[in-house]
């Protein structure tokens, strides 16, 4: 559908370290909150809708974003809502509302403390419960399967997913949010890595993260106002696939492709013509079926940040990739960018969103 | 730009009951998914996006269900979202579904709320060991008896006023045949001699654990008027949460509870609520939060609910303002799912379709729930005539 209403990012805050110690979620979100505000001048007093996704899995405790609440500043009473997703969703349920028109902004943030745990083995409990989640596949190995499949059909190869890895972590140097970066690393090194899950390399994986994301978005000439060049947001679409590993083509991601075709209609871009990309990929395997399922071109500059491969936060990354493709047409000038989130195994979930400067 | 008109379709429930060892959690949620589309006339191809809400995860001991429901849900290249929002996450769910309908984004959105809690143990979930805090283990009940201590000391209610709560909604759920409390013999002395479990709450005033799911199918203004039977058209919806625990904060009657209620009236356009509200549906899980609703949501005159739980107004029998026909969170609890019931039994009594516990007549209707510490608050107005 057409928006309604021109919605733009009008100020970005990220924060991600390899592992939070002795810091809560709440002692990590208010500088991140306070950040994102004080950007534009703003007080959680002016901001019409507040939204916000983690997970319970992750904080180890039921009803974990409760306690969050106390670092946004919830009084007076605010307008608020939460999803047990990636951030991402949580900016478009914000989108959702600005376009009914009764808020013109809308602060959105989402965090992930990953590093008590084991999150391959936490990951293995997204699975059907009744016939996946009891053998506790671990996610690495899930995520293995795809990449052999695409292997093995000729899709891609080994060396090309070790580039994929080269290319973030030479991207993630100077990025003081990636945790993994390198400014030398060839891709005979990774290849000379031993699998952790065959196919798939240490450097395949995306490196956990502890951290956090907050975001401000704007309508119309609120947001004109706030920002010297926001970065509006010209399409966005999610779509889900079936669950069932068996029951899809793991070598795609349709849902991926739709999202995008869908939300490129809407924003009137071709993809190929995008000057960045921010794609949320958990391997480099899924990578490579992105930037050919989302149909991106060859100058398009993919994961200027190092991706979710350099940072992996789970219930942010997608929401910081949506962080660093605005930040990079808010501050450094970029005219088109697209940012992706995914959640579940192989790329089962995923959001795309078009951005512009102009 | 003004919002889109919203119309509830169709709804569907479960029956509530302590376990449904029969389905799966796709099957539950399925069962409750068919029922509201075959109520609204409409298949699954004609659905757009759905909207999911339930409990903390750990109630079934799977981590973000939506990702493994999405083919039972008939989402498979679709859109989903997965609200979550403490108790009251069954309203709020509610709320995202008609946002993408008012923001429109969607002109037919399909939302459910389920809670599957014989899968799992809700107070192992409820008290994993937490780093720098100490558990008190005291459940729900021991969470809010204080608070509603305070409020009979501030108000003055005589001492039996939650066992009159508890004893009417029963009798109403015995007219509701998803109810999963059906005591036919329940008698008001029994409520009254039911054990003690945390004073002033008694046994026989809180809520049951249940298996169950209940969905609503939502649609735009062409698709509230192509429908072929009464929709319950959208006159207002808000959400409202504030911080837990501060010095000051009026436990009893959060601001957050009042602002809700203040800004669904007015976009309804309603002034005096008692008069213009036919039938309510609240979240009450523990007795005494009916009357602590009434004053908070603005039924009745601050420390003056209570008289009206006394006076019988809230009864479907000859009550001005029936509370809960459908007998309630205090006789059906799956707790994800608790919120959109009370949003889909308002729904149900505008359009006619509440079958034995039909308020006669009911032209609008409140729904309410709500959450963590009292501090999450979802609410809505829903009436026979378009707005």
């Amino acid at each position: 559908m057409k928006p309604v209403r021109e919605v733009a990012v009008v100020s970005t805050a990220v924060h991600q370290v390899p592992a939070l110690t002795g810091t809560t979620e709440v002692q990590l979100m208010v500088p991140l909150l306070n950040a994102a505000r004080d950007a534009v001048g703003l007080t959680q007093a002016d901001i019409g809708f507040t939204c916000s996704g983690s997970s319970d899995f992750l904080a180890g405790q039921a009803f974990s974003f409760v306690q969050t609440l106390d670092a946004v500043g919830a009084f007076p009473p605010i307008s608020e809502s939460h999803v047990e997703m990636d951030g991402a969703f949580a900016l478009y349920e914000a989108w959702v509302k600005l376009q009914a028109g009764e808020v013109d902004t809308a602060l959105v943030f989402s965090y992930g403390k990953s590093s008590p745990g084991s999150l391959r083995d936490v990951l293995a409990l997204q699975l059907d419960p009744y016939f996946l989640a009891p053998l506790w596949p671990p996610a690495d190995a899930v995520a293995a399967i795809q990449a052999r499949l695409l292997l093995e059909a000729g899709k891609v190869s080994g060396e090309e997913l070790a580039e994929i890895a080269v290319r973030s972590q030479r991207n993630a140097v100077g990025n003081p949010n990636a945790v993994r970066s390198s400014p030398d690393v060839a891709v005979e090194d990774v290849m000379a890595e031993v699998p952790i899950a065959d196919p798939l390399r240490p450097s395949d994986l995306a490196v956990e993260s502890d951290g956090g994301c907050a975001i401000v978005l704007a309508a119309g000439d609120r947001a004109r106002q706030l920002c010297g060049r926001p970065a509006w947001i010209r399409g966005i679409d999610h779509r889900i696939d079936a669950h069932g590993l068996g029951t899809r083509d793991l070598s795609r991601a349709p849902s991926a492709e739709l999202a995008a075709s869908v939300a490129a209609a809407t924003a009137d871009l071709a993809i190929g013509s995008l000057d960045i990309a921010e794609l949320h990929s958990p391997t480099t395997s899924q990578e490579a079926i992105l930037i050919r399922g989302l149909g991106l071109g060859a100058s398009t500059e993919v994961n200027p940040s190092g991706g979710a491969l350099a940072a992996n936060t789970l219930m942010a990354a997608g929401l910081v990739r949506i962080a660093e493709a605005a930040r990079r047409i808010i501050d450094d000038g970029a005219d088109r960018a697209l940012a992706h989130a995914t959640s579940g195994p192989c790329l089962q979930q995923n959001l795309v969103c078009l951005m512009t400067g102009v | 730009m003004a919002k889109q008109r919203t119309a509830v379709l169709g709804v569907g429930q479960t029956k509530y009951q302590s376990t449904r060892g029969d389905v799966s959690m796709a099957g539950l949620v399925r069962e409750a998914a068919l029922r509201a589309l075959v109520d609204a006339g409409l298949e699954w191809s004609d659905v757009d996006a759905v909207v999911i809400g339930k409990a903390p995860d750990f109630f079934e001991g799977v981590m973000m269900p939506e990702l493994y429901l999405a083919d039972a849900l008939g989402c498979v290249g679709k859109p989903i979202l997965r609200v979550h929002t403490a108790g009251s996450v069954g309203g709020s769910t509610a709320l995202v579904a008609a946002s993408l309908v008012q923001g429109g984004v969607h002109r037919r959105v399909l939302t459910i709320g389920f809670e599957k809690q014989s899968e799992s143990n809700a107070t192992w979930a409820l008290s994993l060991p937490q780093p720098f805090s100490v558990s008190i283990n005291a459940g729900a009940g021991g969470y809010f008896s204080p608070i509603i201590r305070r409020y009979m000391a501030r108000s003055g209610a005589p001492d039996l006023i939650g066992c009159m709560v508890a004893f009417k909604d029963r009798q109403h759920a015995l007219r509701n045949p998803y109810a999963h409390l059906h005591q036919h013999d329940l008698t008001f002395d029994q409520v009254v001699e039911a054990p003690m479990l945390w004073d002033p709450i008694r046994y026989s005033e809180t809520c049951p654990s249940s298996d169950g799911a209940c969905a609503m199918v939502l649609g735009d203004e062409a698709a509230g008027d192509a429908a072929a039977g009464p929709v319950a058209w959208v006159h207002g919806a808000a959400m409202r949460s504030e911080a837990n625990n501060f010095p000051g904060r009026d436990e009893v009657n959060p601001q957050a509870s009042r602002d809700c209620a203040a800004d669904v009236f007015r976009q309804a356009g309603i002034s005096d609520p008692r008069s213009e509200i036919d039938v309510v549906e609240m979240y009450v899980p523990f007795s005494w939060y009916e009357p602590m609703w009434l004053e908070s949501i603005g039924f009745a005159e601050r420390d003056a609910g209570w008289r009206m739980v006394e006076e019988g107004a809230t009864h479907l029998d000859g009550g001005d303002l029936p509370v809960n026909c459908s007998g309630g969170v205090l006789s059906s609890n799956p707790i994800g799912a608790s919120g959109m019931i009370r949003f889909a039994e308002a729904a149900l009594q505008v359009r006619g379709m509440a079958g034995d516990h039909q308020v006669e007549g009911a032209r609008r209707a409140f729904g309410h729930a709500y959450g963590g510490g009292a501090q999450y608050f979802a609410m809505w107005v829903v009436g026979a005539d378009r707005p």
